[in-house]
């Protein structure tokens, strides 16, 4: 393990995930690229069935069967990770990669103590003793602010509310002190006040540990007011990437300019006859991803070429769009 | 009756038995439990708006709609849509007020009976009702409704699972359309639904309001969608109204702590690097709710008499908050 500091944390090269299946072969991320540096926060947003999820898990090589990596490279800290046999997995999810997942009740064991699940996590990582290991887990409850740690280090995952489990996951994913964090959707499940809380408190911990953090989420607010560069995926490749205040105030992929259109914001003044921008159609099952650029049907700035080639990616301003668009040689 | 209120609430309230079994509670000396789920609400809707309610979970939104549309009974209070009182009617009112009345749920994928083609899940409140007579007069009417919604008339032979969330959540509409209903109650229509679509679907209901004149409860968490779709909002706190404005006034003046810490909470599209206000707290159990103001322990504002009393509903204008120190 190499501490290489010229690299990026993250390195992730044409990532293409399939799942054969009798109707054929199903593409859900289909040649994804990106990086994640030390200490920042990528976003990761799509709608449903954009591959989100899916990029996570195969970044930790959690695929289910019958779906693989088919081809790309995953790099962690110039380690390639994504030939790895289960051992050398092992290894790295916990150690090296921590994970949050959406509904923290079923990401704790309901049978273990909370404590007892803290302390296993770190013996086994960081090799050390159990009185130690508890002493670990205990700080480790006191840092996400769970209040009375001391006293709730013995109780069950079920004697905790929502936000307060959410926080014992996050305890858990950052215990082994991993350089990087993958959170899927961490805070779908909680309601809005919760919400604020567990993702100012995910922030904070990663900026002073320096971890990586890819959030993957469907709430572009959340993107906003969280995320340094966000990553905008459509039918399982990537649309847009870009710093995130460049993503959200001037998209450059007609996708994304209709996503951030689409959201209806409670800060601005909305005149009641105002519409919210609609994108018509919906995304295509991963059954008939249209040829050319999967956002074709949809688009209203669609041309023939866009309808055979796949675009690859353009520099659009800040960002980079995989439209063609932003294909220079074919403007000039 | 052109104008004024087509729904009256007053002080409606719904309390949930939720003791343990009476054998349990003889030989370990159990109390009964009760669960309040819904206390003292009153608010009207007038003819041809949008009222939302806010609130997050437990705070008794879904409750309300229950016993709006009769699915529930009310433990106290009162509900009255167009003067009929579903409770008290006679089984002619009843009828009538069925037939104006119809919901639209959360989740369509679990709201449709996955073996009936779309045209009998469409027409199920015109048969029912009896609103029209023949075959074909029916089949017609399902073709119009489908339309009307952005179908086409031949999805009308089609299964449910055929269709995308969207377009689900477009023949729950067409269904809860099939009665002509005056009003209709959207328990969080979207909220199963991403972005672009759930514009689609917001578009739509707004669009449908202005042509066929609905009024519109419209129950969610979200208060970015509350700013495209209500005309007055209520905010809900584990039961309470705490308070209850204009769409435009609460959002650039809520006087009530908990709807400015809602405000404040909700993530914004400009919000970059933004810190939040909100401590560590969050919503007590419904079961034991805090004495005096339920939102007390969570309140910067909170004095010595808010533990100990709670609030009475203030008015001013069109605005009632239920709070000792509003600002």
């Amino acid at each position: 393990m190499s501490d290489n500091t010229a690299q990026p944390l993250l390195r992730v090269r044409d990532l293409v995930v399939e799942i054969p299946t009798r109707r054929g072969l199903l593409r859900p991320v289909n040649g994804v690229s990106f990086d994640v540096e030390r200490g920042e926060i990528l976003g990761v947003v799509g709608e449903s069935g954009a591959g989100k999820s899916i990029t996570g898990a195969a970044i930790i090589g959690l695929l289910d069967s019958p779906s693989r990596i088919a081809s790309g490279e995953v790099w962690l800290d110039g380690e390639r990770i994504d030939n790895l046999d289960n051992e050398g997995l092992r290894k790295v999810r916990g150690r090296q990669i921590g994970t949050i997942f959406q509904d923290p009740l079923t990401s704790l064991n309901p049978l273990l103590p909370i404590g007892d699940q803290l302390a296993e996590t770190a013996m086994v990582h960081l090799s050390i003793s159990r009185a130690e290991a508890r002493e670990r887990a205990l700080a480790a409850l006191v840092e996400v602010g769970i209040p009375a740690a001391a006293q709730r280090i013995d109780a069950y995952a079920h004697e905790f509310s929502g936000g307060m489990r959410q926080r014992v996951v996050i305890a858990l994913a950052l215990i082994a002190e991993p350089r990087f964090v993958i959170a899927d959707e961490p805070t779908t499940a909680l309601d809005v006040s919760v919400q604020a809380q567990i993702l100012s408190l995910l922030r904070s911990l990663c900026v002073k540990r320096n971890t990586g953090v890819m959030l993957i989420t469907h709430d572009m607010g959340v993107i906003a007011e969280t995320t340094d560069r966000v990553a905008v995926l459509y039918a399982g490749r990537l649309a847009e990437i870009g710093p995130t205040r460049d993503v959200v105030e001037s998209p450059g992929h007609p996708y994304s300019r209709g996503l951030m259109a689409a959201t209806p914001s409670p800060s601005e003044l909305a005149d009641k006859d105002l519409r919210l921008n609609q994108i018509p159609g919906s995304m295509p099952g991963l059954l008939d991803v249209p040829a050319g650029c999967a956002f074709h049907p949809r688009c209203e700035f669609v041309k023939d070429r866009c309808r055979n080639a796949v675009p690859t990616s353009y520099p659009s301003g800040n960002s980079h769009s995989a439209c063609f668009l932003h294909d220079a040689e074919a403007l000039s | 009756m052109s104008n004024g209120a087509l729904v009256q609430i007053s002080d409606l309230t719904k309390t949930f038995d939720i003791s343990s079994p009476w054998l349990e509670r003889v030989i370990e000396r159990k109390p009964r439990q009760y669960l309040t789920a819904v206390e003292e609400v009153s608010f009207d809707i007038e003819r041809g708006t949008t009222y939302a309610l806010v609130g997050e979970s437990g705070s008794g939104k879904s409750t309300i709609a229950r016993m709006l549309v009769g699915l529930m009974k009310p433990t106290r209070g009162s509900v009255h849509v167009d003067g009929v009182n579903p409770d008290s009617a006679s089984a002619e009112d009843v009828l009538k007020f069925r037939r104006q009345i119809q919901m639209i749920f959360q989740d369509p994928y679990a709201s449709m009976n996955p073996r009936w083609r779309v045209s009998e899940i469409v027409a199920e409140p015109i048969v029912t009702l009896g609103l029209l007579s023949g075959r074909d007069a029916v089949v017609r009417r399902v073709g119009e409704l489908l339309e009307q919604v952005g179908l086409s008339a031949r999805d009308a032979g089609r299964f449910p699972h055929e269709f995308s969330g969207g377009q689900r959540q477009r023949i729950c509409i067409a269904r809860a359309l099939a009665s002509n209903p005056e009003f209709i109650v959207c328990d969080e229509p979207t909220s199963a639904l991403d972005v672009s679509v759930q514009a689609q679907v917001l578009n739509l209901m707004r669009d449908l309001q202005r042509d066929l004149k609905l009024t519109y409860l419209f129950i969610t968490h979200d208060l970015a969608v509350v700013r495209y779709m209500a005309d007055q909002i209520g905010v809900l706190y584990l039961g309470r109204l705490v308070e209850s404005a204009a769409r435009d006034r609460l959002f650039s003046a809520p006087s009530h702590p908990y709807t400015q810490m809602l405000l404040d909470a909700a993530p914004r599209l400009d919000g970059f690097g933004r810190q939040h206000q909100s401590d560590s707290s969050e919503i007590p159990d419904p079961i034991n709710r805090p004495s005096g103001c339920h939102f007390h322990p969570r309140c910067s504002r909170a004095k010595s008499n808010c533990a100990v009393e709670s609030p009475q509903t203030q008015t001013a204008g069109a605005s009632r908050v239920a709070c000792f120190y509003p600002s």
